[in-house]
């Protein structure tokens, strides 16, 4: 969640949905995305919808979001039932934040657990929760494990401190492996987060976070490229000349190093930034999301997507609570897609994905672009031999081009 | 001091004998509209409350740059010795780029007062003036104005006038047109020293065209002054150079709005309206007759007004372009010397190539049409006309670098131009330097006084179209005046430069330059579109080139990463808006071969850094 929200249409209060979202519903699974905007401290360069203050007054905060949360679940299941979709199990759901682990591991476990009641989950769900390696106790993750939580991803950023007090992340590298030994041994999938190109990071520091977090062995593994937003103290800071701005190039570097060491250790990319051990640990979640199927995100700011319907939570804890207490919804906009936009987000999506576009979901614009972008080395020739649109490597760091190129 | 006629005499009866008629001789900035005004209040054609300040310069573009385009004449009258006289001011324009339209003003009239700012002293453009008035045989009344001031040398400057039109330094008038100190004297002065026009009142009528400006309500408004003969309402009138015939709908004086009048005589000055749509049928400097009884003879001195400068403009937004179209058609209407033929560029799409008299032509013309027609323009680099002889000796006159022949060439002349400065001496060295660099030999150097310098070159016009003016400018800390004329032709050795992006040759960058100088413009050029031109997803090389040897490389190096890497939590909407701004950002580029160029890199490449420094400190 951003600060900057986009523009959209009015949300209607009741949230009703608008009929087109009905059509190949059953086609289509249904994940839950919880957003906790909580934190003990906002690092420089987050960007997230998410707050160090723990109580707004008017019974907002902290310590009473599990009641507004519900109380969205409740609305969210009025909402899908009357505007005519079908009842659809969870295919997964994703906990993130902030700091999911700062609201008590009790109130977790209620949200999920109504959530189960409510929807019910596919036969092997994935649930995953984010969870910060310094704040996290053992005890919380068998509470959560045993509430239903399948996954656990640790916000890792690096393994260097002098990078991490760069980002102003607070925990300690030495607490990564730890925590990530708790969950394999209570039976959680882990993930691991990095981010990659931090002002004055070298490569070589690059390098190290990387081979550290290939030897925690997990099933699954992020690695972003640090994106400077404006408004944040990092983007502040880089102004006035206390840190050097990103280097897109080195950027580059870091990424086809991270590539190459991924692979070699047996990870394999399935998206733009992410690597999984095996087919089977790929986010379902985070594939949810590319393959364009429908989720309900809970929380202030959070967004949700119906079927070529977008919508957004009003960001702010304090009128995200009041909304709900008047039964009304907590959206703040939304969007109605039209073909156009639909076909571009379908290409946008799809591309960043190992899977791949199918050449037949192309328009023939789009089509005929596609041998070039093979001959300039940016899509996989023998993919697109079997009519696939899949980005080689170098396809992968320039993959918004290579969409503007399919859309254009 | 004579008071304001109390009989104003009438227009179409007056008598040669009281008639004056005179023009002002001055340099941008010393105060020729603000004495104007002063006269016209002096003589209570214009109430203090009418006053609007530099009431003859009507174009806001003129108010704003403090500088007239275009002349007028106002009838004023004044009493001397109990007799009324009729005086007819006719402003004059005060640029170079209009020598011309000056010179037919001059001609229209027997005296000019030579107007010069009393802190400054006589600037190039005034001497070069002067020096016209002078060969038409005008009686000159030297004036000092803004004697206010507390910078003012009234006696310094007086000297130096002297010096150069004869007479003592104390015939220097002295008058200030802000506090109207000066303004009643120097009005008896014209009338006592201006000659009263001559000319035959029997003969056939005989008018010359001194200005022709269009208005949108009246059609062309025709400026003349009557040599012989009389012009009459509802006559049949001829244009002699055409013989074009039209009816005289309307005839009259400014006085400072028009009135019509019964017609205007011998010596008197005013205007006509015909119904004619466009200036080019009522030219600068033609002799206007009476249709049924034509004079055999035109008055001497008519010139087709020829351009001397061209630039392609050319829509920022190419859809744009009807409008600059139809936009060229209207100011045409009023500006005989604007010439424009459509040109077609790969890079830039369709616009026009323009021919202008000079520079500030070209930019008022594009200031006109950019601000008048709320159009976005690119303008190429400004050219001159080159004759070029094949070896083959087929010969062919080339305006823009595109038509510059491919292959072996015999000869290539090139306009040349003699430009007088005028400066304090302690810039000479600058200003050799900067003439040199322009390829100028110099002609001649002469003290106008201890502390001031005439400095004579004949150089290439091509060297001065660009940003030779600013830089004279620059150099001398902006006391330098620069004044031009054509001086025929030299053969030059002269390349065209072409700038190739990934091999595609860009017409828009393509220049005509001396060969001493290829080098430096295409390293230059091609540094600048370094800069420029964003990283595109494969390295784009830039050469310059002179035929097919390469004078000057660059690269912009590909793009390595271009991808948002994170999705924020599910907020679809604002990467799929970020992709669609960045879509939205490709279409307002021009493509070339396969590289995006910005707008902003061809505007930024195709202006000098001397102009765009100048503009940001504006």
């Amino acid at each position: 969640m951003s600060p900057a929200q986009p523009t959209g249409d009015p949300a209607p209060r009741d949230g009703r949905l608008p009929a087109s979202v009905l059509e190949g519903a059953d086609g289509r699974s249904l994940s839950l995305y919880v957003h906790v905007p909580y934190c003990s401290v906002r690092c420089g360069y987050c960007d997230f919808n998410t707050y160090a203050k723990e109580d707004f007054g008017d019974d907002v905060g902290r310590l009473t979001y599990v009641r507004d949360a519900l109380a969205e679940l409740r609305f969210a299941e009025k909402v899908l039932k009357e505007s005519g979709l079908p009842a659809r199990p969870l295919h997964s759901a994703f906990f993130g934040g902030g700091t999911p682990t700062r609201i008590p591991t009790d109130d977790l476990v209620r949200i999920l657990g109504t959530a189960i009641e409510i929807f019910g989950l596919e036969p092997g769900a994935e649930v995953t929760t984010e969870a910060n390696p310094d704040s996290v106790e053992r005890e919380d993750l068998v509470a959560l494990k045993e509430a239903g939580f399948t996954r656990v991803s640790f916000g890792m950023q690096s393994a260097v401190p002098r990078v991490l007090e760069v980002l102003e992340r607070t925990h300690e590298p030495a607490n990564v492996p730890k925590v990530v030994g708790w969950a394999r041994e209570i039976g959680l999938e882990v993930s691991v987060d990095l981010i990659s190109g931090a002002p004055g990071e070298t490569l070589d520091e690059w390098q190290t976070s990387v081979e550290a977090a290939i030897s925690y062995r997990p099933d699954h593994i992020s690695a972003y490229s640090l994106i400077v937003e404006p408004g944040t103290k990092l983007a502040a800071q880089i102004a006035r000349g206390v840190h050097t701005p990103v280097d897109d190039d080195q950027q580059a570097d870091m990424y086809l190093l991270a590539s190459r060491l991924f692979e070699e250790a047996g990870y394999g990319w399935y998206e733009v930034s992410n690597w999984a051990a095996s087919v089977e640990k790929r986010s379902a979640h985070n594939l949810a999301y590319w393959h364009n199927q429908d989720w309900w995100g809970i929380g202030p700011g959070a967004h949700s997507h119906v079927n070529g319907t977008r919508w957004w939570n009003v960001k702010h804890p304090v009128p995200y609570a009041q909304r709900l207490r008047d039964r009304s919804s907590p959206a703040a906009a939304r969007e109605i897609l039209d073909e156009d936009t639909r076909y571009m987000e379908d290409v946008m999506l799809a591309a960043r994905i190992r899977d791949g576009l199918p050449l037949n979901r192309l328009r023939a614009e789009g089509r005929d672009r596609t041998p070039w972008l093979a001959q300039q080395g940016l899509i996989d020739p023998q993919a697109l031999n079997d009519d696939v649109v899949r980005l080689t490597l170098e396809g992968r760091l320039l993959g918004d081009a290579v969409v503007r190129e399919l859309t254009a | 001091m004579a008071p304001q006629a109390s009989q104003a005499p009438r227009p179409a009866t007056t008598d040669p004998a009281i008639l004056r008629n005179f023009c002002i001789i001055a340099h941008i900035d010393h105060g020729k509209s603000t004495l104007a005004d002063r006269m016209l209040q002096a003589t209570g054609v214009l109430t203090p409350r009418e006053m609007k300040a530099q009431y003859l310069d009507r174009m806001d573009i003129e108010r704003e740059r403090g500088i007239t385009i275009k002349s007028q004449a106002v009838r004023m009258p004044w009493e001397v010795d109990g007799t009324s006289y009729a005086l007819n001011m006719i402003d004059t324009p005060g640029h170079v780029d209009f020598t011309y339209e000056v010179s037919r003003s001059l001609d229209a009239c027997e005296g000019a007062l030579l107007l010069v700012d009393a802190a400054q002293g006589i600037e190039a453009q005034t001497l070069a003036n002067l020096y016209l008035a002078m060969e038409s045989d005008l009686v000159i009344i030297p004036v000092l104005n803004k004697i206010d001031l507390p910078a003012a040398q009234p006696d310094k400057y007086a000297e130096e006038i002297a010096n150069l039109i004869g007479g003592e330094p104390e015939d220097v008038l002295r008058v200030s047109g802000k506090t109207g100190e000066g303004v009643e004297e120097l009005l008896d002065r014209i009338v006592r020293e201006i000659p009263a026009p001559e000319g035959d009142a029997d003969a056939p009528a005989r008018a010359m065209i001194f200005d022709s400006v269009y208005d949108s309500y009246r059609g062309v408004v025709t400026y003349v002054r009557v040599v012989d003969g009389k012009l009459n309402p509802r006559q049949r009138i001829a244009m002699m150079s055409t013989g074009a015939e039209h009816e005289l709908l309307e005839i009259g004086v400014i006085s400072p709005e028009p009135k019509a009048t019964d017609g205007l005589g011998v010596g008197e000055v005013g205007y006509l309206i015909t119904g004619v749509k466009d200036v080019r049928q009522s030219r600068v400097g033609d002799t206007v007759t009476d249709g049924k009884k034509p004079a055999d003879e035109p008055l001497g001195g008519y010139e087709d007004p020829k351009p001397m400068v061209f630039s392609g403009l050319f829509p920022i937004d190419g859809s744009d372009y009807p409008v600059l179209r139809d936009a060229l058609d209207k100011l045409k209407l009023n500006d005989a010397a604007l010439m424009y033929e459509p040109e077609t560029s790969g890079a830039l799409g369709f616009g026009f190539r323009c021919g202008f008299l000079g520079l500030l032509h070209l930019e008022i013309v594009r200031e006109r049409l950019e601000r008048e027609f709320n159009l976005d323009l690119i303008s190429t680099a400004p050219n001159v006309i080159y004759d070029v002889v094949a070896e083959d000796g087929s010969s062919m006159r080339v305006t823009s670098p595109s038509e510059f022949p491919e292959g072996k060439l015999e000869t290539i002349a090139e306009p040349m131009v003699a430009i007088t400065i005028i400066a304090p001496s302690e810039f000479v060295g600058a200003i050799m330097e900067l003439c040199q660099s322009r390829r100028g030999q110099i002609g001649g150097m002469d003290y106008l006084s201890q502390e001031r310098v005439e400095l004579r070159y004949r150089l290439p016009l091509a060297e001065i179209v660009f940003d030779f003016f600013d830089q004279l400018k620059s150099k001398t800390r902006g006391y330098a005046s620069l004044d031009w004329k054509l001086d025929g032709q030299q053969e030059s050795d002269l390349v065209k430069v072409d700038i190739l992006l990934q091999g595609a040759r860009v017409d828009a960058f393509s220049a005509i330059t001396h060969r001493d100088k290829a080098y430096a413009y295409g390293t230059s050029m091609a540094s600048k579109l370094k800069e420029l031109i964003p990283r595109q997803q494969f390295e784009v090389p830039i050469q310059a080139a002179i035929g097919s040897r390469i004078i000057a490389r660059e690269n912009i190096r590909a793009i390595r990463k271009d991808v948002l890497s994170k999705c924020y939590g599910g907020d679809i909407s604002r990467k799929r808006k970020l992709l669609e701004k960045q879509k939205e950002g490709k279409k307002r580029m021009k493509t070339i071969g396969r590289v995006d160029v910005p707008q902003e890199a061809f505007v930024a490449a195709l202006s000098s850094s001397e102009e765009t420094k100048d503009k940001a400190k504006k």
